[in-house]
């Protein structure tokens, strides 16, 4: 028996590298220091594996050996004009970067999951920028907390007493020492933990945030309320802002994905910037998956871009909406598809499955998925972070190596093994002519 | 592999050698006698320069903020783009180019090595992750130390001993190379939303000042023994008048130096050159500068030199990044780095047309004009601070010809003319001296011995370049100097031609340097106490989760140090 300590988890953005885990054998029996998300996804880690790598042979999955599914996958990328790549967010950074590679040598369109998530956000950082720092500020400094359109004690369990209200700070000790806001349009778990409890009416966070904008410089608001919250309120809650030490702002996926999606974190961004003119402030998307943000960094140096990269023509190019999976896939333009560490059939719209499963498709993935089921190559893979090492990005985007604490199934290769295989066959075959 | 170089008229200045027809051998990726190759290819470079290949000791090349410009500016990336090629991957850049591009501009250029000069420590492996994807070049990257909390408390004791242990440490964990310092304590206050004045201004909660910094760090580096000084971007970098917190932070270690030889190197010292008290009478300090530099063997300097361009503003100077942000308008991320440092992005575009901007041009070649010691500077923008580092060779352009900078003055702003004496300056700088400047100097002042010449046992890193000084007036043709610099004819790195006529023709990896430093046992068990207790407090990430190994650098290259007392 054996207990690793320092471990960082592989689940969330929280990327929380304290896991104490403790293997018999080759079995995981006890996890400490995770939260309910971390325990499920170590203690449930051999549930529902996909033993060998299988092709499809008519209404059959057939078990192969892994060169076969390696030759098979890279086949179908090779014959293909224009495959999607995509996933990506629960991997390692090192098989993102071989993913990008990939892509440019079949010339297809590669994809991850921001952009059915977080795009919004980074698209208005690429409109105004952010002022940011990493979570450390947040825990040693900040004394007040804002989630707005975030729900952390049901989404990044520990973020809270990790980072934020509950972090023993250099300067910030105990709760006592942060006032916690959260806006969200209905009273969450995380809301009825709160100081101030921002109800927002549904879809008019942008008219709230203006109005913010407005009380901060002392403008006159002519309604009594706006977005259903009462001006006295505005303006109070403006107050705190103005009248804080160190402010951060945490956000989601209640403003990223309703009503007015980046022009939302648009507006955010306007009201933080305008913040640090009476004091210090800063905001930070909360990233839901543990490498989501590494996706976006790995495709960033070796693309320029963030996701939905189009290298069909030999060089990046970035059109969200055009170039991203979900609207490709939707409007039916691939031919073929990789789908990695992500399970799109449960998630996307239905034109886009029915693309999915009426083109070629290959899965790497740990799991049996809804995507996998009906997979043309399956390949399974090494969980990273529990069976391999591979480094991933917070969501504030320090850099964590994840580790491996116990060997993958016999035969089972990580996802940076089966990307550089199917590279390696791709190149071959088009040397082949 | 063996290549013998013929014909090529040879510039190498640490070798006193000034236009002379030599032959170059290169076996093993150094250059060695001729004599001892056996079976070479030959390389006939009739009517072509060569020089040891171009050292760029300050340049962002790679890490978090780097990465984070290169989000802010998708407008960036669709300035130039070219589609893969046999072997090479797609380029796509400008001012903040792909770390594929990187490798191929600067190897198209004839440079060869390239330090990225700031990297915070925590976010270091994402720094080594980007240079192991930046093909060609050697580089190294410089972690910033000045607003460390480590640091800052070690000093305010007046603990050296266990500054520099606890730096040992640093170095070793982030596999760095030189010290790095930004605007001295600016960062830490800016923690708070606070800046800087001067270099007496006492950091808030720590309260150590900026000159307390500089000099305990100055005092730690010759105690490590690192190759290179620290290397300092002055406080109040931006703001009219600074010129004089310039001339302090040099004066401040004068009664320390021990050496006849440089120990503070400061940084892109264009930003810091400014005379005046306000945008409206912003003038130049860059003759006070060179003045002292000219007096003193304790400083050399690199230019950060401006070009009229649309770039990217990128440095760890945040309350700077903010100010420039409200001046420009223009978007901007702020990033600040737990119990290290901080930073901040801006683009900004340098009009000919603004005095502002003309007079900042004009400084930084007043400067470079007005040092008389060519080894005293080093040739930089600050990349992309100042402009895009493939434009370098309009700077050698206008250091070697007075004509060139009279047409780009002509078209500056009338005021900024008539202010500045870069007008009457009539100085050129020689091939001899272009060589200095890009590759002798800054590999000394960095202390690499195998770059920066092209004696025997160099490394074999050589530009060849499609310029005959017989045949061309350096001066009046200005323009075919300048494409000249620009595509280099041939690119050789570790013995391997890398591009050919400006262009690269292969994908190689170069190495990474950092620094192995061996300290004193009983300083090292004091620090790894001091680790233990306060780390995990400082800090959101655990002690055994922060240091990089060896084996994640794709080719690593430390150079092993014996601090003094071991």
């Amino acid at each position: 028996m054996e207990t690793f300590i320092g471990v960082p988890c592989p689940f969330c953005g929280c990327l929380c590298d304290d896991l104490e885990v403790t293997v018999e054998g080759e079995r995981i029996i006890k996890v400490g220091n995770g939260c309910t998300y971390s325990l499920t996804k170590y203690l449930n880690y051999n549930r529902d594996r996909v033993a060998a790598p299988m092709i499809r042979e008519g209404d059959e999955q057939v078990a192969v050996e892994i060169s076969v599914a390696i030759e098979r996958a890279a086949r179908v990328l090779f014959e293909a004009n224009y495959p999607v790549l995509y996933g990506w967010s629960f991997t390692s950074s090192e098989a993102i970067g071989l993913g990008i590679e990939l892509a440019e040598e079949v010339g297809g369109a590669i994809d991850n999951t921001t952009s059915v998530c977080h795009g919004p956000a980074l698209e208005a950082l690429q409109d105004l920028g952010l002022p940011g720092c990493t979570l450390g500020q947040v825990k040693n400094r900040a004394d007040l907390i804002i989630y707005w359109g975030s729900n952390p004690l049901q989404s990044h369990l520990r973020h809270m007493s990790r980072y934020t209200i509950g972090a023993e700070g250099r300067w910030r000790k105990s709760r006592d020492d942060r006032t916690l806001v959260v806006v969200d349009v209905r009273k969450t778990y995380t809301a009825r933990v709160a100081d101030y409890f921002i109800q927002v009416e549904p879809n008019r966070d942008y008219e709230l945030i203006t109005a913010l904008r407005m009380a901060l410089r002392h403008e006159e608001i002519e309604q009594d309320r706006v977005a259903g919250v009462p001006v006295e309120d505005i303006e109070e809650l403006a107050d705190l802002m103005r009248g804080c030490e160190f402010g951060a702002l945490f956000y989601g996926l209640g403003l990223t994905m309703s009503y007015g999606k980046n022009m939302n974190i648009d507006i955010l961004t306007s009201l933080v910037r305008d913040l640090n003119r009476w004091t210090k402030f800063v905001m930070m998307p909360m990233r839901g998956h543990y490498n989501v943000n590494g996706a976006n960094i790995v495709f960033l140096w070796l693309t320029g871009y963030p996701f939905a990269v189009d290298l069909s023509h030999g060089y990046p190019i970035y059109a969200p909406g055009v170039t991203s999976a979900v609207d490709i896939l939707s409007r039916n333009e691939s031919d073929a598809s990789l789908i990695i560490s992500s399970d799109p059939a449960a998630h996307f719209p239905r034109r886009a499955v029915e693309n999915l499963f009426s083109n070629p498709l290959i899965v790497i993935d740990p799991r049996r998925t809804v995507t996998s089921m009906k997979a043309d190559v399956v390949i399974p893979s090494a969980l990273v972070g529990i069976e391999c090492e591979g480094t991933a990005y917070r969501m504030d985007g320090v850099p964590i190596k994840l580790r491996g604490v116990v060997k993958p199934p016999k035969g089972i290769l990580s996802d940076e093994e089966i990307l550089r295989g199917i590279l390696t066959e791709v190149r071959r075959l088009k040397r082949e002519g | 592999m063996e290549l013998l170089i013929n014909n090529a008229m040879v510039y190498d200045p640490v070798n006193g050698i000034d236009g002379e027809k030599i032959d170059i051998a290169v076996k093993n990726g150094r250059i060695v006698e001729a004599s001892e190759l056996r079976d070479a290819k030959v390389l006939d470079a009739r009517g072509l320069v060569a020089m040891p290949g171009g050292v760029d000791i300050h340049s962002h090349i790679a890490g978090p903020k780097v990465n984070k410009g290169r989000l802010l500016r998708p407008e960036d990336h669709l300035r130039v783009v070219k589609r893969r090629g046999e072997g090479l991957r797609p380029i796509v850049g400008y001012t903040i180019p792909t770390t594929f591009t990187t490798g191929y501009w600067y190897a198209s250029m004839g440079y060869t090595t390239v330090m990225e000069p700031s990297t915070p420590p925590l976010e270091t492996r994402h720094t080594h992750e980007e240079l192991n994807d930046t093909p060609i070049i050697d580089k190294a990257c410089f972690p910033v130390v000045d607003s460390n909390w480590f640091v800052l408390e070690y000093l305010k004791e007046g603990d050296i001993d266990g500054c520099a242990a606890y730096l040992s440490w640093l170095l070793r964990s982030v596999k760095g190379y030189a010290l790095k310092l930004v605007s001295p304590g600016s960062e830490e206050a800016w923690g708070w939303g606070e800046g800087l004045r001067g270099i007496d201004d006492p950091v808030p909660h720590f309260e150590i000042t900026p000159r307390e910094i500089i000099r305990g760090l100055y005092r730690v580096n010759r105690l490590l023994r690192l190759p290179s000084p620290i290397h300092i971007h002055c406080n109040d970098l931006g703001a009219p008048g600074n010129y004089k917190v310039t001339l302090d932070t040099m004066r401040c270690v004068e009664d320390l130096v021990e050496e006849d030889r440089p120990s503070l190197h400061i940084v892109h010292i264009q930003f810091n050159a400014y005379a005046g008290s306000g945008w409206g009478d912003l003038s130049s300090g860059a003759s006070e500068l060179a003045k002292y530099v000219n007096s003193h063997s304790h400083v050399t300097a690199d230019l950060g030199q401006v070009l009229f361009e649309d770039t990217t503003t990128m440095t760890a100077d945040g309350p700077w990044q903010y100010v420039l942000h409200r001046l420009s308008g223009n978007k901007w991320v702020n990033h600040d780095v737990e119990a290290e440092t901080g930073g901040g992005i801006v683009p900004y575009e340098y009009r000919r047309k603004s005095y502002v901007n003309a007079i900042q041009w004009t400084i930084g070649l007043e400067f470079a004009l007005q040092v008389k010691d060519p080894w005293k500077l080093c040739l930089t923008t600050d990349h992309p601070n100042g402009g895009p580092f493939i434009e370098y060779p309009r700077i050698m352009a206008w250091l070697m010809s007075s004509k060139a900078r009279e047409a780009a003055l002509a078209r500056i702003n009338r005021r900024a003319r008539r202010k500045s004496a870069l007008g009457s300056m009539d100085r050129e700088y020689t091939l001899y001296e272009l060589a200095v400047v890009t590759s002798a100097a800054p590999a000394r002042i960095l202390g690499l011995k195998g770059k920066g010449h092209l004696g025997i046992g160099a490394d074999a890193d050589i530009a060849l370049y499609r310029l005959d000084p017989h045949s061309t007036d350096l001066s009046r043709d200005y323009r075919r100097v300048r494409e000249a610099l620009r595509r280099a004819a041939y690119t050789i790195k570790g013995g391997e031609i890398v591009a050919v006529d400006g262009e690269a023709i292969k994908t190689t990896y170069g190495k990474t340097y950092w620094v192995d430093v061996e300290v004193p046992e009983r300083d090292e068990e004091r620090i790894k106490r001091d680790l233990q207790e306060r780390f995990e407090s400082y800090y959101s990430v655990r002690l055994e989760n922060y240091p990089i190994e060896e084996g994640d650098l794709r080719v690593s290259s430390p150079l092993h140090i014996r601090a003094e007392g071991v």
